[in-house]
This record gives C-alpha cells, sequence and structure tokens, in this order.
C-alpha cells in the first residue's frame, strides 16, 4: 500500500499562499481605485450617441467615392512614408544589435546598447511624431523620421534576440582555423541572421504602415492629415472612404507581407 | 609524363578560380530586388521630401534650434499633469480588463481545434483580421465623433483596438495546446463546457495572462496619445500645451511618459517572468 501514498506536500506552499492573497489584494484594491475614480460622463455620451448614430454610422458605411483619387493619393504618401522609415529602422537598428547581444561585444556593451534600444521603445510613435514635426516642420519627412526612429527600437531588439540565438560553433571553428573578425562576421555570422533579419524587417513594414496612417493626425503626413479633416468637418462619407482605403491597403500588404516572409523563413 | 603535368596544371587553374556559393540566378534575383528596393527607397526619400522648405540639409540645421526650445523641461507643471496621468492609466486597466473578458468567446471561436464548425471560425477569423487593421487613433477619432470629448471614447477604443490583438494571440495559444486531455475528457463523456473548463482551460492560463499583461502595455502607450484626438488622458495636456508653443511645458510632460510607460513595463515584464 505504500507505494499509494500522497507525495510530500512542498515546503514553501506557506508562502506560496501569504503571496497569493497579497497579489490579489494589491488587483483588487487597483480594481477599486480605477473604477471609483474614473469620472464617465454617462448622461452626456448615451445623449451624444443618440443624436449621432444617425449621423455618423451609416455614412461611414457609404464612402465618398468623389474623394477616391485624394485619399489614393495620401495613403500612397502612407506607404512611402512606412517604406523609407523601416528601411532606414532596419539599417540604423543592424549595428544597435550588434551591440546589444550579448555574444557579440561582451558584457557591458551588450547592457548598453539593450538600455538604449528599451529607451527608445518606451517613446510611442506619435510623440516622436510631434518631436519631429517641431524640428523639420510639419511634412511627410518628419513621419519617416519618427517611424524610422521608433522601429528601430523594437528591430533592434528582434535583431539582437536573432543574433544572441546563432550557432556558436561555427563562429569557434572559424576562430580556430585562424579567421580574422571580419572573415567570421561575413562567413559564419551573417548568413545565420540574413533570412530571420529581413523577415523581421518585412514584419516591421507591415506595423508602419499602420503606425504611419495616423502620423497625420499632429501633422507628419500621409492619410492621418485627411482623418483630422475629415473629422474636424464632420465629413463621416469621406471619412469611410478613408477607412477603406487603410482597410484595403493593411490587408493586402499583410498578406503579401506575409507570402515572402513564408519564403525567406 | 608531360601529359600528366598538363593535366594537373590544368586542374589547379580550375580550383584557383574558386566556385562561387550561389547560383547565379539566386544572384540575379537579389540583385534585381536590391536594385528595386533602392529605387522605391529613393523615390519615397523624394516623395516625401519634396513640400519641404530648404531640403533635409535646412531642417537638420534647424532642428537643433528647435529642439533647444524644448529644454530645460518645466517639472513645474508635474501636480497639475498627476491627475490626467493617472486618468491615462486608469482608462488603459479598465479597458484591458474588458477586452481580456470578451476576447474569451473570440478567442475561442477563432481557434481551429475548439471551433470545428468550419464557417464560423473563418467568419471570426475574418472578422479579427478586419479589426487589426484599424489603427487605434483612426477608432479613437470616430468614437469622439460620435460620444463626445471624454475618456468614454477613448476606452472604447482601446478596447476594440487591443480586442484584435488579444483574441489573434490567445487563439494562436489554444491552438498549440496538448490535444490529448481533451481528447480523453470527450472520450469519458464531458461536455464542451467540462473539456474546456478541465483540459483546456489549465493549460492555457499562464499565456493568457502573460498576453493580457502584454497588451495591457501595448495600452498605456495607446492611451497616452489618446488625447491628441480628444479622447482623454494625458495626451489631451500634451496636445494643449503643444498648441500653445509651451515646449518647456510640452518636454516635461514626454518625460514623464517616458519614466511611467518604462516603469509600467517593468514590473509588467517582471510578472510574466513569473508567470511563464
Amino acid at each position: 500500500m505504500d507505494q499509494y501514498s500522497l507525495p510530500p506536500k512542498p515546503k514553501n506552499a506557506f508562502m506560496k499562499r501569504i503571496r497569493n492573497i497579497v497579489i490579489a489584494i494589491a488587483v483588487v484594491a487597483l480594481y477599486i481605485w480605477t473604477f471609483t475614480s474614473i469620472d464617465i460622463d454617462w448622461g452626456r455620451a448615451i445623449e451624444r450617441s443618440l443624436n449621432n448614430f444617425q449621423r455618423v454610422i451609416p455614412k461611414l458605411f457609404s464612402p465618398d467615392w468623389g474623394a477616391l483619387g485624394e485619399v489614393s493619393l495620401s495613403m500612397l504618401e502612407t506607404v512611402f512614408i512606412a517604406f523609407a522609415g523601416s528601411l532606414m529602422a532596419a539599417i540604423i537598428a543592424v549595428p544597435l544589435a550588434f551591440l546589444a547581444a550579448n555574444n557579440m561585444m561582451g558584457k557591458y556593451f551588450s547592457i548598453i546598447g539593450k538600455w538604449i534600444l528599451s529607451a527608445i521603445r518606451a517613446f510611442p510613435d506619435l510623440i516622436l511624431a510631434i518631436l519631429f514635426v517641431v524640428a523639420v516642420g510639419p511634412n511627410a519627412f518628419a513621419g519617416v523620421l519618427a517611424i524610422a526612429i521608433g522601429s528601430t527600437g523594437m528591430l533592434g531588439k528582434m535583431f539582437s534576440e536573432i543574433i544572441e540565438s546563432i550557432d556558436m560553433q561555427v563562429v569557434e571553428a572559424m576562430q580556430a582555423n585562424g579567421a580574422n573578425r571580419i572573415q567570421i562576421l561575413f562567413y559564419a555570422v551573417l548568413p545565420q541572421i540574413i533570412p530571420e533579419f529581413l523577415s523581421y524587417a518585412i514584419y516591421r513594414f507591415e506595423v508602419d504602415i499602420r503606425a504611419s496612417s495616423i502620423l497625420g493626425i499632429v501633422g507628419a503626413g500621409g492619410i492621418g492629415t485627411m482623418i483630422i479633416f475629415a473629422a474636424n468637418n464632420r465629413n463621416w462619407n469621406e471619412m469611410g472612404m478613408i477607412l477603406l482605403a487603410i482597410i484595403v491597403v493593411v490587408t493586402i500588404i499583410d498578406f503579401a507581407s506575409a507570402k515572402i516572409r513564408q519564403k525567406i523563413v | 609524363m608531360t601529359k600528366g603535368k598538363s593535366v594537373l596544371s590544368q586542374a589547379s587553374s580550375e580550383t584557383n578560380k574558386i566556385p562561387s556559393l550561389y547560383p547565379a540566378k539566386t544572384k540575379l534575383q537579389v540583385t534585381v530586388i536590391f536594385f528595386t528596393v533602392l529605387i522605391i527607397y529613393i523615390f519615397s526619400m523624394y516623395w516625401t521630401q519634396r513640400e519641404m522648405v530648404g531640403g533635409v540639409g535646412g531642417a537638420l540645421g534647424n532642428m537643433y534650434t528647435v529642439i533647444k526650445k524644448f529644454f530645460p523641461p518645466n517639472f513645474a507643471i508635474l501636480p497639475n499633469i498627476l491627475d490626467p496621468l493617472l486618468q491615462t492609466i486608469q482608462m488603459a486597466i479598465i479597458a484591458t480588463t474588458i477586452a481580456a473578458i470578451i476576447t474569451i468567446p473570440l478567442a475561442l471561436l477563432s481557434a481551429r481545434n475548439v471551433t470545428t464548425f468550419k464557417p464560423l471560425y473563418y467568419f471570426s477569423r475574418t472578422f479579427l483580421n478586419l479589426l487589426r487593421t484599424i489603427p487605434d487613433l483612426v477608432l479613437a477619432v470616430i468614437f469622439v465623433g460620435l460620444f463626445g470629448i471624454g475618456v468614454f471614447p477613448g476606452i472604447l477604443a482601446l478596447i476594440i483596438f487591443s480586442l484584435g490583438i488579444l483574441a489573434k494571440l490567445i487563439s494562436e495559444t489554444i491552438e498549440a495546446v496538448d490535444m490529448n486531455p481533451m481528447e480523453a475528457m470527450r472520450a469519458s463523456g464531458g461536455n464542451t463546457l467540462q473539456v474546456i473548463w478541465y483540459a483546456l482551460v489549465p493549460q492555457v492560463l499562464p499565456q493568457y495572462t502573460s498576453l493580457v499583461l502584454y497588451v495591457f502595455e501595448i495600452n498605456i502607450r495607446a492611451s497616452v496619445v489618446l488625447g491628441l484626438v480628444g479622447a482623454g488622458g494625458i495626451g489631451l495636456i500634451l496636445n494643449q500645451q503643444l498648441g500653445f508653443y509651451n515646449y518647456p511645458n510640452a518636454m516635461a510632460i514626454i518625460i514623464i511618459i517616458f519614466v511611467v510607460v518604462i516603469l509600467i513595463e517593468y514590473i509588467s515584464n517582471k510578472i510574466r517572468e513569473a508567470l511563464v
């Protein structure tokens, strides 16, 4: 009968229970604080929505085809912003990624690189766009710069993780054969990382299409400019057209990017 | 003898010419792709800069003088922005919670191994894909038009935006679970709800919590900028200060946003590491 007895209880069960209770209390307190102090003006929201519903929703679903030319032109600009921005980011991210990867430049450089990358990532794209609009003026190039810097943070992190995951035995074998650092880089490191780098850069382009479509809200070019004008003029037909353009373009690019990435990796 | 030597020298001259690692076709393809990308890039750079006065050189020279206006940041406004900052965090908490609840049926519907009825699966997949194409700020603009300026349209925009991401990530987690416990439950007569509760939930719960926290991080970052279109939170104050050309105040707000985002991401990362 001895073999059927229960396994011994884990020793830290008591501490674990206390920890769970503390977490539960913290979460409940957070929720109580949140729901008691948020001020939603329900009356006004409901009243407004009753007034506006008929004026907004049907119009969104009957897009203004007359604006098609203008909308496609600014959507094209959005795609250009995203393209130029992601390509710049993909190039800037490579040296930063080598800096941040802990198997390339040593521990201290790795820590510095990781800090730089997470500092860049903490800035929302739109905040960067605001800064660049002030710096280079309200045009599409501010959007390109914002996308370039904003994407560098995420791409650099992904790239450095790819570099960290490479097969170091190839590098060691080349070192043992007396290859210098440049040779190791070109024949041992790059062949292992290029497909995945490309895959992530293309994925980031997908994300940047979405990001650059709203940059115009702060004046950084692209279709966002039209969004903010349409909203201010209550031109919901045009907004419907813009939404349609965004949905179509984003879907096409997502699809194409998924196909290309399947082929690469 | 001489014949043998000539063969040898011929062979050595062939080995001297190192054959390329890649076939000519691949090289051609890569070259064509490279130049296409380069041409599109040059054209995009031209297109995006055509409205610029003075070109890149002028703008970059200008940048220094303009950036200087932002410094030193005026931290005296800190007490005034504390309320909207907390409001921003509350918006993210509420939106993430509601999205985390609504996402459960949606994720189950768009997981191939739970929803065996194909049309329903494809319908919910397509619905989620469409939902994810609309940027959060565009949703916020529409909801502000619908409900007026305030916190409510912001929360609504965040819910819908995070629903698309969360449901997709969670449905992928569900598709990756071990199916054997579910089959065993079914074989011993458990109904669909029992199978989900006893075989699926224990496998998915850690990832679910981790993904919810991840989306919370995304929501914090998104809610910071929602105010730019009038959907509540700290972005509203930032927009006002920029409108008044009060750059030191704007810089202080930006730095505070930066610190809060890093802090919340750090905490959330620690929790997620402990979970998975």
